[in-house]
């Protein structure tokens, strides 16, 4: 008997001792990584942003050579009008629509729910040389309008299913008294459904803002001139041309664009994992 | 007397719709019908005036160059391909429209004769459409219309040798597929890429589930101090823009200067029996491989490791101590318990992982630009399918024909995946469609 309760006892001290273990080896694994270019950033050696430099000489001379002899105000402007515009007119669209087919019964409903669905799994990829086409032919082409139209009509399907399942979740016995009480559309959606469905909304309205500052592909494919590119294609030609690669300058904008996303992230990271939960598994 | 004398024939009503407008006359409904007639109108007008030619066009991709523009002629079929389409459907709506309000007649029910009770209806029951216009505008415009533009591509010799307007683009049929599959050049090419694409999709999404599925477990038992810490730790690679870190990590694994070779391998060297030389992460393929699996499990656990742990957390804890009363072990409750309710409730978001890694252009791109070296076609050793279509479309002969052809191949398995997948794990069964 004593033997038993030892060895239940010492398997726990393992259990715990593995936990952390694992735990600890994870975090350092995690901020490792992201430690070498924060640090480079601040540091004056520029093979800082290979490794982790214990010996730091710190300076801000990277942030001041960012800002006078590079782009990246200007490339960092041009993310966030498109940034702007794509959360506005994506985030209207969507939960007009996802509003739509969680609420009404109408004729035709079935046929544009599975409409969603198929072209949902169409990836955006799919449309990648058409957009380049006909980007030439009506003079899309470097123009922030047309990647705005691109990554609205990109994000519209999956967030719409995503929006119709939160809406799902809200109840609907509002919506009818409200309605006996003579309600018309307009109040029943301005009125009870968007305040409920704020929440989402917001996630929305993130994820939309987010995309262009993380999207690469389009922005790469469709922007030509240096003075019309966002923050992500800038930066990588700082590390992209072996000849005048200049990692500091990399790592400082890397930096600057990464901590106010990292702080907006887990400010509105509630609201996130809410909205996932709510709209990801029910489909 | 008045009903029989408001009868109204629902067949004749419906074969007079045949040109929208009239059957909704016939019904007595003036303005909706005219309204109907004005839309035929203006379509038959554009079909004359702009459509035949256009489906024309469509037809030949021009016959004198500099003056005809296949591309144009392409795009302009494409748009007047989707118009007939919409109005088709119209016309479908009008029929059906007719022959409900000729039947609404003869059950003596009220038909909406005056035009302030038809914009009344009109509103009631337009409401749900008028909301999902801009939805459905934009989603044909900017997916619908690109990726039938794009599929008609596949099918032609749209090449750097075939440059509109100074050359005309032709009709090839199914050339470009064929080419792919058993012209020796692309063959090679094409099978090598695509055996990689699946290789990595399937490595690199199912790793990060495990390390998800993982860390959410381990991390979610009670009595660790500074759960949040950790938390908050982990949900750093999620919450770094991704293009960020992958340029970083393109860093970390320099071959000669990097952090790995410099720093990581000469701590792992202390350990007894291990001893690794610099590895070559980015100039021999198998290497580069591994990092792009490591660094894609790097990024992508975070977004599994906060839907598991939302699971976990609403798993009642009775459930557990029933089984530890049955006397359950650690890993029988896992297995009978956790993995299960984990399935359940979000499988179909890793079936979205999969697809999502198997068109993850960035990683590939960014980390290695697709090389190390060159597999021919155009493509480097790490390339997947999508960026091989980026290298096909942009490089400097570009292959836009091919890489229209590619993209289908992948569009139909992707879709296919989602297809089978989606009903295997009865993710819409709950969905209320109808």
């Amino acid at each position: 008997m004593k033997r038993r309760y030892r060895s239940r006892r010492s398997g726990k001290f393992f259990s715990r001792f593995f936990t952390y273990l694992f735990l600890i080896i994870l975090s350092i694994l995690i901020i490792y990584p992201l430690l070498i270019t924060a640090e480079s950033a601040f540091n004056a050696s520029s093979l800082a942003a290979f490794t982790l430099d214990p010996q730091i000489q710190w300076t801000l001379d990277n942030f001041k050579q960012l800002f006078s002899e590079t782009l990246y105000l200007t490339w960092f402007k041009n993310t966030m009008t498109i940034a702007v515009w794509t959360m506005i007119i994506q985030v209207v669209i969507v939960t007009l629509a996802g509003y739509t087919y969680s609420r009404y019964r109408f004729r035709g409903r079935k046929y544009g729910l599975v409409f969603f669905l198929i072209i949902q799994m169409v990836p955006t990829m799919a449309a990648l040389i058409a957009f380049f086409v006909l980007g030439l032919l009506i003079n899309g082409l470097d123009q922030y309008w047309y990647l705005v139209m691109v990554y609205v009509g990109g994000g519209i399907p999956m967030n719409t299913w995503l929006m119709k399942g939160y809406f799902d979740t809200i109840p609907r016995d509002l919506d009818e008294s409200a309605r006996i009480d003579g309600a018309g559309h307009l109040r029943i959606l301005c009125q009870i459904n968007l305040p409920l469905a704020m929440p989402m909304i917001a996630v929305q309205a993130l994820w939309a803002f987010m995309g262009p500052f993380g999207d690469f592909l389009m922005a790469a494919f469709l922007m030509r001139t240096p003075e019309h590119l966002t923050v992500a294609v800038g930066l990588q030609q700082f590390i992209s041309n072996p000849t005048s690669q200049n990692v500091s300058l990399f790592a400082a904008g890397s930096f600057l664009v990464s901590v106010p996303i990292v702080i907006l992230f887990f400010f509105l990271q509630r609201f996130f994992q809410s909205g996932l939960t709510a709209g990801g598994t029910k489909g | 007397m008045k009903n029989q004398k408001n009868r109204k024939s629902v067949r004749k009503a419906g074969l007079l719709s045949i040109i929208p407008g009239l059957g909704q006359i016939y019904n007595g409904q003036m303005i909706k019908g005219i309204l109907f007639l004005l839309v035929t109108v203006a379509f038959v007008a554009e079909f004359v005036t702009i459509g035949l030619p256009a489906f024309l066009g469509f037809v030949t991709l021009g016959t004198v160059p500099i003056r005809d523009h296949s591309l144009f002629l392409m795009v302009q079929g494409t748009l007047q391909i989707i118009i007939t389409f919409i109005f088709l459907v119209i016309l479908l709506f009008s029929v059906s429209d007719a022959r409900r309000v000729a039947g609404l007649w003869n059950t003596g029910k009220s038909v909406n004769l005056s035009p302030v009770s038809m914009l009344r209806n009109a509103w009631e029951k337009g409401f749900p459409y008028l909301l999902t216009i801009p939805a459905y505008t934009f989603m044909i415009f900017v997916i619908v219309f690109p990726v039938l533009v794009t599929l008609f591509m596949a099918f032609t010799n749209y090449d750097f040798y075939h440059i509109p307007p100074v050359k005309l683009i032709d009709w090839v049929g199914f050339q470009n597929f064929f080419n792919m599959i058993f012209l020796s050049s692309y063959r090679a090419t094409f099978f090598s890429v695509l055996g990689w694409t699946i290789i990595w999709t399937i490595l690199a999404t199912t790793c990060q589930i495990a390390l998800g599925i993982i860390t959410a477990v381990v991390a979610n038992q009670k009595f660790i101090v500074g759960r949040r810490i950790f938390r908050t730790i982990f949900l750093l690679p999620w919450a770094v823009p991704a293009f960020v870190t992958i340029m970083s990590f393109s860093n970390i694994f320099n071959d000669s200067i990097g952090a790995i070779n410099q720093q990581v391998l000469g701590l792992i060297n202390y350990i007894p029996y291990l001893h690794f030389q610099g590895i070559p992460w980015k100039t021999d393929p198998f290497w580069t491989k591994t990092a792009l699996i490591m660094i894609q499990t790097w990024l992508g656990f975070p977004y599994i490791f906060v839907m598991v742990t939302g699971v976990l957390q609403s798993i009642p804890d009775d459930l557990y101590e029933a089984a530890e009363i049955d006397g359950a072990n650690f890993i029988q409750k896992f297995n009978q318990i956790t993995l299960p309710m984990i399935m359940f409730a979000t499988a179909p978001v890793f079936i979205t992982q999969y697809t999502f890694n198997f068109n993850n252009f960035s990683i590939i791109y960014l980390f290695n630009s697709g090389g190390p070296g060159d597999i021919g076609g155009g493509a480097g050793s790490t390339d997947i399918l999508i960026s091989w279509i980026y290298k096909l479309t942009t490089g400097t002969s570009p292959q836009y024909a091919l890489a229209s052809a590619v993209t289908m191949v992948i569009s139909i398995i992707v879709i296919g995946a989602s297809l089978i997948a989606f009903k295997k794990t009865h993710s819409f069964s709950n969905e209320e469609m109808m």
